[in-house]
């Protein structure tokens, strides 16, 4: 159906809509929220574990929505992700080092962001978009390097942490201790997607940015600024990341290169599990994988601390090897 | 690559190699050993990727078993080492191969996120397995060897690999290789069963991979331990691979000697010094060569190469 | 009288390869033309080269202004609405969006502009939270020429519309293709595999032939002519 002149896209197109499954994962999630609704009630541990979870979910929903806004605006992977938002919370520090408050700093560095991403499309990725696939990714692996370089270059060593930006008070609910961080943690996650949402589906500038995901060469012909689009589409990712670099960080309470390197691989899980094409998805699967992980390792014995990673990795090949398009994916077109 | 001129590289490229360890210091020559090991790995990822066109950014994996292979059967059966790189490249060929074959129902970014998810877990398994594969603190070979064994062996092996993939890429194989390359549909219509020769070319890359990580392996002090095959390794095979481009021996070498070389060479100059630096340099060396050379190296002799003639 | 649409020489090339050999026509306003031809004549391309989302070279003049450096958003913004090969339909959108998205180089609001488009296709007004990729094959074609009509370009380019449509669909489409003509004033570049119709709805046309043209002139001209009517009319 696609013209010679429409954008070439690999083997996982979406067509249409798959209506079959959508049904059976919204059930699914239903019994799931339940389940841990009931637990909690049952349990105090279970409940602030639940708790913990949904905030580290958050995040890593955020860096897996940031990865699949750009996937599906330049269908490349970015490897960088993370980095970037580490990087992004280091100049938040350097700010509030300069006298800013940490609000103050959170927004500049939000803004700073954006630039940073829109300037890393355009120079970076646009010269590489149209040759091949490999070409594109290690130009972000060749980022990751750079930047994880640059940061211990200029602010390696020695004790630095950000203030915390919800305080360190505690609520009690019920007699479960809830973090104010942890809440915190949630409701601005949550803000940043639902602005993003409300910007893809209601405002022109988002509908500009979906039509050029989708066909870039159609979009293009009724006078969307596809380079424009795409070079937007990074900069709000670079934010998200952002927004998942700051609110990791206070959770960490020392800011450490590193911090971002197992997010991205939970963020990675997260946006398989949802589908690299659905933004919902990311988030959800980012949810889904920071209660699981919390969960997991308190109730079953065999997965201690250090195997999250690798349980991590091993839903990813699960969900890989059964159903590719994620949760919320279109089924895929496979050719041959 | 037309054949008189490519006997001339080959024989340049080896003299050249034979009075090396003459003319250098030992960490020099250790370095250029290097370079080879790391020239036998990405000869065998770019005859996956570039000539099938799958991407891989887990054949640290196979390097990982390919360098286990080789410790554990030194260290338990005192085996000679070469033979036990030979055992490497048929046990990694196995592993390719049945990588391989689920890898068949992915392409592009998918195969690369289960490639580095293979990346990551593999070098873990000998944490699970402690008692037979030495857990943390890692297995070592019954015997260590020197730069020079190491410089000869490796470039020997380099030799002999590269003769073959030279020998497998000309005929059908290789043709049929291209044929995937180029489009998988018209491979199909022409009668090339596409999962056989992908999957041999996984197998086939894997093996090529094993052979570097046992030598990798014996450079280490023969020290084979999980943090040895980070996701780093797998890495710098797949910017060893793409910086050298398809198709050009002296590409390939551009390519190894890249990834081998510069990190440690740019760490030596002054302005640079430490790590870090030594990561900022690269880094920004990798995107420049991805920016500017399409082709990566073998790109770019082929242009000077019609330049030359026009 | 300067046409809307001259085109003098231009060529075109995918990569290596050239398409168009210097193809000149010219369009006037307020008419409809065709451009028939055999397959791999250069049809679609000739099409491409107006909305820029091919290389080429030539003089391209459209309401006196040279088209030759812009990309298709620029043309697009200049009032000339390409309806590609295919149909083009944004699929994972709904039917509203991909309305909106014909109005994207009109700031504000466009509500009296969809009112006229849903005049003309009444039965898109029920579906306007459709999924676009759930519509028929002739259904988005509907979608496409409507989402092409919602600023009333000054300039339709029309690429094989009657592909993979049942002749009714087809049938229905030119006569609303004629009905915006005739009451708008919409000029029409159509490209058409199905000559017949193409010359039915057409004032004039073009006959392609290798990237070349061979032959020009009215509808009436092209109906009578010999080596058209073997060709292409089939009689």
């Amino acid at each position: 159906m696609a013209t010679a002149e429409s954008s070439p896209r690999p083997t996982f197109r979406s067509r249409g809509t798959d209506v079959g499954s959508f049904p059976v994962v919204v059930v699914l999630l239903v019994a799931a929220a339940a389940f841990l609704l009931v637990g909690s009630l049952r349990s105090v541990t279970f409940a602030q574990l639940t708790v913990q979870g949904l905030a580290l979910g958050a995040v890593y929903g955020s860096l897996a929505l940031a990865l699949v806004l750009v996937y599906r605006a330049t269908r490349v992977i970015n490897f960088a992700q993370g980095e970037l938002a580490m990087a992004t919370t280091y100049i938040a520090w350097q700010l509030v080092q300069w006298g800013l408050s940490y609000w103050e700093a959170f927004f500049a560095t939000l803004g700073i962001a954006f630039v940073l991403g829109l300037v890393l499309e355009i120079v970076l990725i646009r010269p590489v978009l149209h040759r091949s696939e490999i070409a594109a990714v290690i130009v972000t692996v060749g980022l990751f390097i750079l930047v994880d370089g640059v940061v211990n270059w200029l602010w390696g060593g020695g004790f630095k942490s950000l203030p915390p930006p919800f305080g360190t008070k505690i609520y009690h609910v019920g007699g479960v201790a809830i973090a104010r961080l942890y809440v915190g943690m949630i409701v601005v996650v949550l803000v940043s997607v639902v602005l993003v949402w409300v910007l893809f589906r209601f405002t022109k500038l988002g509908l500009g940015m979906r039509a050029a995901a989708i066909r870039p060469a159609e979009a293009a012909l009724v006078g969307v600024r596809v380079d424009r689009m795409l070079a937007i589409g990074w900069g709000l990712a670079t934010v998200l990341g952002a927004v998942a670099g700051l609110m990791a960080a206070p959770s960490q309470y020392i800011l450490d290169p590193t911090l971002m390197q197992p997010i991205l691989v939970y963020a990675f899980a997260a946006a398989v599990l949802g589908g690299l094409e659905s933004p919902a998805g990311a988030v959800v699967g980012g949810l889904i994988i920071g209660v699981t992980l919390n969960l997991i390792v308190q109730y079953v014995p065999a997965i201690t601390s250090e195997l999250q990673l690798p349980f991590a990795f091993a839903v990813l090949i699960v969900v890989l090897l059964i159903k590719p398009s994620g949760l919320f994916g279109h089924r895929e077109v496979r050719r041959v | 690559m037309s054949r008189l001129p490519a006997l001339v590289s080959l024989l340049v490229v080896a003299g050249v190699l034979a009075v090396l360890p003459f003319l250098l210091s030992a960490y020099n020559v250790s370095l250029v050993a290097q370079v080879g090991i790391f020239f036998i790995g990405v000869l065998g990822l770019n005859i996956l990727t570039g000539y099938t066109g799958q991407i891989s950014i887990g054949h640290g994996a196979f390097m990982a078993i390919g360098g286990y292979t080789t410790a554990v059967l030194s260290r338990d059966h005192n085996t000679n080492l070469v033979v036990t790189m030979l055992a490497a490249f048929a046990l990694c060929f196995v592993f390719g191969v049945l990588v391989g074959l689920p890898a068949l129902r992915f392409s592009g970014v998918y195969l690369a996120l289960v490639t580095f998810a293979l990346a990551v877990s593999v070098p873990q398994l000998p944490l699970k397995w402690s008692k037979f594969l030495g857990g943390r603190d890692g297995v070592q070979t019954s015997r260590t060897v020197s730069h020079v064994w190491l410089y000869g062996v490796a470039w020997a092996a380099s030799a002999i690999l590269f003769v073959l993939a030279w020998l497998i890429l000309r005929g059908r194989v290789g043709r049929a290789f291209r044929a995937v390359r180029d489009s998988e549909i018209a491979a199909v219509a022409s009668g090339v069963e596409l999962p056989v020769y992908k999957t041999l070319a996984f197998g086939i890359s894997a093996a090529y991979a094993g052979v570097a990580g046992s030598l990798f392996v014996l450079a280490t002090n023969g020290f084979a331990a999980p943090d040895e095959f980070s996701i780093v390794l797998s890495l710098q095979l797949l910017v060893g691979a793409a910086v050298a481009g398809l198709g050009s021996l002296w590409g390939i070498l551009a390519g190894a000697a890249f990834v081998g070389l510069l990190p440690s060479v740019s760490t030596s100059v002054p302005v640079i010094g430490s790590d870090h630096g030594r990561d900022v340099v690269f880094g920004a060396a990798v995107i420049l060569v991805m920016l500017l050379l399409p082709g990566g190296f073998a790109g770019l002799l082929a242009r000077i190469r019609r330049l030359a003639r026009a | 009288m300067t046409a809307l649409l001259e085109l003098t020489d231009v060529e075109a090339r995918y990569g290596p390869v050239h398409v168009l050999h210097g193809v000149s026509l010219a369009v006037e306003e307020g008419s409809i033309v065709a451009v028939l031809g055999p397959n791999g004549a250069g049809k679609t391309t000739t099409l491409r080269a107006v909305s820029g989302t091919v290389r080429r070279s030539g003089r391209i003049v459209f309401a006196g202004r040279s088209l030759g450096r812009l990309g298709p958003d620029g043309v697009a913004r200049l009032g000339v609405a390409h309806v590609p090969e295919g149909r083009g339909t944004f699929s994972e959108l709904t039917v509203s969006e991909n309305l909106r998205l014909g109005a994207y180089t009109r700031r504000g609001s466009i509500h009296p502009e969809l009112e006229r488009v849903f005049s003309y296709f009444p039965w898109l007004s029920e579906r306007r939270r459709q999924q676009a990729g759930t519509l028929s094959g002739g259904e988005q074609q509907m979608l496409a020429l409507a989402r092409a009509f919602v600023l009333r370009p000054r300039l339709l380019l029309l690429d094989e519309p009657s592909l993979g449509l049942a002749p009714v669909l087809v049938a229905e489409l030119f006569r609303i293709v004629r009905e915006l003509n005739e009451k708008e004033g919409l000029t029409v570049l159509v490209v058409e595999q199905n000559a017949h119709l193409a010359l039915q709805a057409a004032h004039a046309g073009y006959v392609l032939e290798a990237g070349r043209v061979v032959l020009a002139g009215t509808s009436e001209e092209l109906q009578s002519d010999d080596s058209v009517r073997r060709s292409y009319l089939g009689y």
